[in-house]
C-alpha cells in the first residue's frame, strides 16, 4: 500500500481495504473467479491509475475500465468531419483542449492547425459563443462533445445565442449517451460485469433514476461515485456490501454532489435543444442505439452538420489497434500488441492513447508498469 | 473534461443572462449560474456560495468545507493545474 500516503485521509483508505477484504469470503461467486467491476466513467479511470488503486485490491476483485471517456470513443470519421469543417477558410473552429490530438485517418485537428487552419482550444463554450460575438464575419462552430455532463452547458450556449440573434454560431454535435451504452454493455455476450461504478458528474445531471433499470432488470448493483480516491474505494465496499448481502440497487456514494432529482434546469435545456439519434457511431465498440443526441430541427440552424456539408465517412480502426477489447474489458492495455512501441501518448495510434481518461494513457503514464521488461518479452516471444 | 473543479461566487454580473464572477483558487472567470438558480435561489442570493464548476457552468452547490478539501487535494496532486490553465488560456 505504498500509493495510500497520497490519500487525503491515509487511514480511512487502510480501514476500507481491510473492509473490502473482509468482505470477499462473504460473496460466494469469488470462489468461481474474480469479480468484474466496471467503473464507467474516463474521469474514474485517470482517478484509479493514478492511485494505483488496482495494486491495492484484492485478487479476487478486477476492474474494467468502460468507454466513459468521450475523447476515446470518437471514431475516426468524426474526427475527419472536425478537419473538414475547421479547413473551411469561412470557419473558427473552437474545441475542448483534449480533442485537439485525436487522430483522424489524415491528420488531427493539431496538424490541421499547424497547417493554417484556424483551430482554437477553449475552456467553455461560452467561450466559443464570446468568439462569435467577436467575429461576425467569420463562422463560428463549436466542437460539442462528452456526455451528460456537459450537455447543458452546451444546449445553454444555444440558448443563449438564440436569445442574442448570434447567427455565426453552431455546434458539431457529438454528444453521447450513458444509460443506453451502459444497457449495451449489459446485452454483450463477451462482457460479464457483476457491478458498476456509475458516473458522478453524469448523475449530477440526470439523477439516480435513470440507473434503476441496472438494478432492477440486470440484477446489477451500481453506485452513483466521485472522482477522489477515497470515493472509489467507498464505492467498491459499498458494490461488495450489496453483492454480500444479495441486494441489487442503486446507491449515492457522491450525494454531497449528486441530488437524487439531478439537475432541473439543466435538463430543462439539454430536453429543449437536443433529441436522441437512433444510433450512434462508437470507436471500438460499433454502433449504439440512442447512444448519441443531434439537435432538434427548431435549433437547425446552429446545427453545423446540417448548415455545412459534412464528409460523413466511416473509417475502420487501423488494423493493429485494439482500443474495441481494451474497451470492453476483454484484453488490459499492455496487452495490445502496439502499447507502449507503436502506440504512446506522444504518437497515439489509437484514441485510448490519446486523453489522460484513456486507459492505455492513464496505464501509460501512471501503471508503474516496465516497459522495458514488456518490450523485451514481446521481442523474445517473436511479437515485434 | 469531466472533472470540474469547486469555486466560489463572488458578484453577480449579469443576472438576467445567469453570468457571475467565479473564484478558482485564485484565478477569477466569469462562469454561467442557470443550472444552480430556481425559485428559492435568485441569483442575487448565491453570492458567496461555493459551487462545482464544469466547462464554464456551476453545476452543483457544494458544502465549503468540502469544497476547500476537494481544491486543496487537486491541488496538492498537480490535478487543478490543467484546469486552470485552460480556464486562462482560453481563446477569447
Ligand atoms: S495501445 Fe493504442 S492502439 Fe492499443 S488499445 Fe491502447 S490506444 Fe488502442
Amino acid at each position: 500500500m505504498k500509493y495510500v500516503d497520497e490519500f487525503r485521509d491515509p487511514h480511512k483508505a487502510r480501514v476500507l481495504i481491510r473492509r473490502i477484504e473482509s468482505l470477499i469470503p462473504e460473496i460466494p461467486l469469488t470462489r468461481q473467479r474474480p469479480l468484474q467491476l466496471m467503473e464507467f466513467c474516463g474521469g474514474h479511470t485517470h482517478t484509479i491509475f493514478r492511485y494505483g488503486i488496482e495494486q491495492m485490491l484484492p485478487d479476487a476483485i478486477e476492474l474494467v475500465h468502460g468507454p466513459g471517456c468521450p475523447v476515446c470513443v470518437l471514431p475516426m470519421g468524426r474526427v475527419d468531419d472536425c478537419v473538414a469543417l475547421a479547413e473551411r477558410p469561412d470557419v473558427i473552429f473552437t474545441t475542448f483542449g483534449d480533442a485537439m490530438r485525436v487522430p483522424g485517418s489524415q491528420k488531427s485537428l493539431l496538424q490541421a492547425k499547424a497547417e493554417g487552419a484556424d483551430v482554437r482550444m477553449v475552456y467553455s463554450p461560452m467561450d466559443a459563443l464570446a468568439l462569435a460575438r467577436k467575429h461576425p464575419d467569420r463562422q463560428v462552430i463549436f466542437f460539442a462533445l462528452g456526455f451528460e455532463t456537459t450537455m447543458p452547458s452546451t444546449a445553454l450556449t444555444v440558448l443563449q445565442a438564440e436569445r442574442e440573434g448570434i447567427d455565426n454560431f453552431s455546434l458539431f454535435c457529438n454528444h453521447i449517451t450513458t444509460v443506453p451504452t451502459i444497457k449495451a454493455i449489459l446485452d454483450s455476450p463477451d462482457m460479464q460485469i457483476d457491478g458498476f461504478l456509475a458516473p458522478g458528474h453524469v448523475s449530477m445531471v440526470v439523477g439516480e433514476k435513470p440507473f434503476h433499470f441496472v438494478a432492477e432488470h440486470y440484477g446489477k448493483p451500481i453506485v452513483i461515485t466521485g472522482f477522489e480516491p477515497l470515493d472509489i474505494l467507498h464505492s467498491l465496499w459499498m458494490l461488495l456490501r450489496q453483492l454480500a448481502d444479495g441486494r441489487r440497487a442503486v446507491e449515492n456514494q457522491y450525494a454531497r454532489v449528486v441530488r437524487p432529482d439531478g439537475n432541473r434546469a439543466g435538463l430543462a435545456a439539454v430536453s429543449r435543444v437536443f433529441e436522441l439519434r437512433e444510433f450512434f457511431e462508437w470507436r471500438g465498440l460499433g454502433s449504439i442505439d440512442h447512444s448519441g443526441v443531434r439537435m432538434r430541427d427548431e435549433y437547425a440552424r446552429f446545427d453545423a452538420e446540417r448548415r455545412f456539408a459534412v464528409p460523413n465517412i466511416r473509417i475502420a480502426d487501423p488494423k493493429a489497434c485494439q482500443c474495441g477489447e481494451v474497451l470492453k474489458g476483454v484484453i488490459k492495455p499492455w496487452e495490445c500488441k502496439v502499447f507502449g512501441t507503436a502506440c504512446t501518448p506522444e504518437t497515439p495510434m489509437g484514441a485510448l492513447m490519446v486523453s489522460s481518461e484513456g486507459a492505455c494513457a492513464a496505464y501509460y503514464n501512471f501503471g508503474r508498469i516496465d516497459l522495458d521488461a514488456l518490450v523485451a518479452r514481446r521481442e523474445a516471444a517473436g511479437e515485434g | 473534461m469531466c472533472l470540474g473543479i469547486p469555486g466560489q461566487i463572488v458578484e453577480i454580473i449579469d443576472a438576467d443572462t445567469r453570468q457571475a464572477k467565479v473564484n478558482v483558487a485564485g484565478v477569477h472567470r466569469t462562469v454561467n449560474i442557470a443550472c444552480i438558480v430556481d425559485e428559492q435561489h435568485p441569483p442575487e442570493s448565491c453570492v458567496g456560495d461555493w459551487v462545482l464548476v464544469h466547462v464554464g457552468f456551476a453545476m452543483s452547490r457544494i458544502d465549503e468545507a468540502e469544497a476547500r478539501k476537494t481544491l486543496e487535494l487537486l491541488q496538492a496532486l498537480g490535478e487543478a493545474q490543467a484546469e486552470l490553465e485552460a480556464m486562462r488560456q482560453s481563446a477569447v
